[in-house]
């Protein structure tokens, strides 16, 4: 367990083709083509992965993500403004689940 | 120090020794004085350095100047306006007809004894080139001082109340984005577009280019990243984003840094270093030498992988292929 979630692994993203070299690279095309700028700005796409990451609890991609936006100049501030909207969408997504709660308590409930 | 044993050497990464192509750009640093501390600083300058280029080395550099085609004199420091001769050189410069540019702090030019020079510049042409790191006030003041953020402002809209920054007025303000911590800078495209729409929503401001710069691993910053154990990562960050492509286009490779002593360097930041240039070239500008300096070997080192990581970097930003590496 002690050599999970190294910080030199991410390092080692480059290498994910490694065993499946075609999948790889179309993978790698994929990544490449959805994150450069496009109607979205580089900045905006930055903002956006690093709320994913957070959601997602990926600490690679945290790691990328938070240097990325960095480098682009975005602030402190905006960083967490956008995790808080990862926040907010992941608690959004544990109270509308209690809709289903909410319906059996009313099914059973005298 | 572990890295130079584990890192592998630039030149062995470039492929072979670097080369000169010409020299293009005179950089001349007038002194290392300066009324800021900035905390990234590679020169240290402060209010208490003493290194100020005697008048004898800045007639060398005139003369030198009126006898080669160079295309651009870059004036930098320290605070170039701190020399009590920059007025007088800055118009024997401009006589020569060439580029003329002063890179600055900004904010002295808001001190009274200083103020006067943003009509100089005006009344000479002057290209100016104003550092400021971070359109987010406290992590500029952070990097520059308490204040700098707002004073930067300031001068900038001085500076465009007189054409600078506009379109078509031949008044040219370019600024420079450097990153506030241990992190390398993004493609200068995307920074200069959340530039130009920031400042002028927020401010009016305008300018004409944005250099983004990658910090050196040297002088002060490289105390901070030593200080803070940030190095190991830093240096391993732009080695591995070494790039190939930004090497026909390093600055070196058209540039001539000339110190404040008259010694001779292929960058600022061997200046730091005390790194001369060297490989048979002539190291003060006293035994100058056209064909030795021109197409001079280059003396590089770990610090040389900041010019190359990623998209490159230079004075005057991102690199752009601006000479043959084999010319």
């Amino acid at each position: 367990m002690a050599d999970y979630y190294e910080t030199k692994d991410l390092a080692d993203f480059s290498n994910i083709g490694e065993y499946s070299p075609k999948l790889g690279e179309k993978y790698f095309d994929y990544y490449g083509e959805a994150m450069k700028a496009g109607a979205l700005s580089a900045r905006e796409k930055a903002l956006i992965a690093l709320a994913v990451a957070t959601t997602q609890k990926c600490p690679y991609c945290i790691d990328a993500y938070t240097n990325s936006c960095l480098s682009l100049g975005v602030s402190a501030e905006e960083m967490m403004e956008a995790v808080h909207v990862g926040s907010a969408m992941a608690a959004g997504m544990v109270l509308a689940h209690s809709t289903q709660m909410r319906k059996i308590i009313k099914k059973k409930e005298m | 120090m572990s890295e130079v044993i584990t890192m592998m050497p630039f030149e062995k990464n470039a492929s072979g020794p670097l080369t000169a192509c010409g020299i293009e750009i005179f950089q001349i640093n007038v002194g290392y004085r300066c009324n800021l501390e900035c905390r990234h600083c590679h020169i240290e300058a402060g209010p208490n350095r003493q290194e100020l280029m005697p008048s004898n080395v800045m007639e060398m550099c005139l003369a030198v100047l009126k006898a080669h085609p160079i295309d651009v004199i870059d004036i930098t420091g320290g605070a170039p306006e701190m020399h009590p001769a920059l007025p007088g050189f800055l118009e024997k410069c401009a006589s020569l007809k060439r580029r003329l540019q002063v890179r600055t702090n900004g904010v002295i030019l808001l001190e009274k004894e200083y103020e006067y020079f943003l009509d100089l510049y005006d009344r000479l042409g002057v290209e100016v080139v104003v550092s400021l790191p971070h359109l987010d006030m406290k992590t500029t003041n952070r990097q520059r001082g308490e204040g700098v953020f707002s004073g930067l402002i300031a001068v900038l809209q001085k500076l465009n109340s007189k054409g600078y920054g506009h379109k078509d007025t031949g008044r040219i303000l370019n600024l420079v984005h450097n990153p506030g911590g241990a992190y390398l800078p993004a493609g200068q495209k995307a920074l200069e577009d959340s530039y130009r729409q920031a400042l002028q929503e927020r401010y009016g401001i305008v300018f004409n280019h944005l250099f983004c710069i990658t910090n050196m691993p040297v002088g002060r910053y490289r105390d901070y990243l030593q200080r803070t154990d940030n190095y190991e990562d830093y240096m391993a960050g732009l080695v591995g984003a070494f790039n190939p492509a930004a090497l026909p286009a390093v600055m070196c490779k058209t540039t001539l840094s000339v110190g404040w002593d008259g010694r001779l360097y292929d960058c600022d930041f061997n200046q730091v270093l005390g790194m001369t240039v060297n490989h048979g070239a002539p190291d003060h500008l006293s035994i100058f030498d056209w064909p030795k300096l021109a197409y001079r070997r280059i003396v590089t080192g770990n610090h040389c992988y900041g010019c190359t990581a990623g998209a490159g970097s230079s004075c005057g930003g991102t690199l752009a292929e601006s000479c043959h590496p084999d010319h």
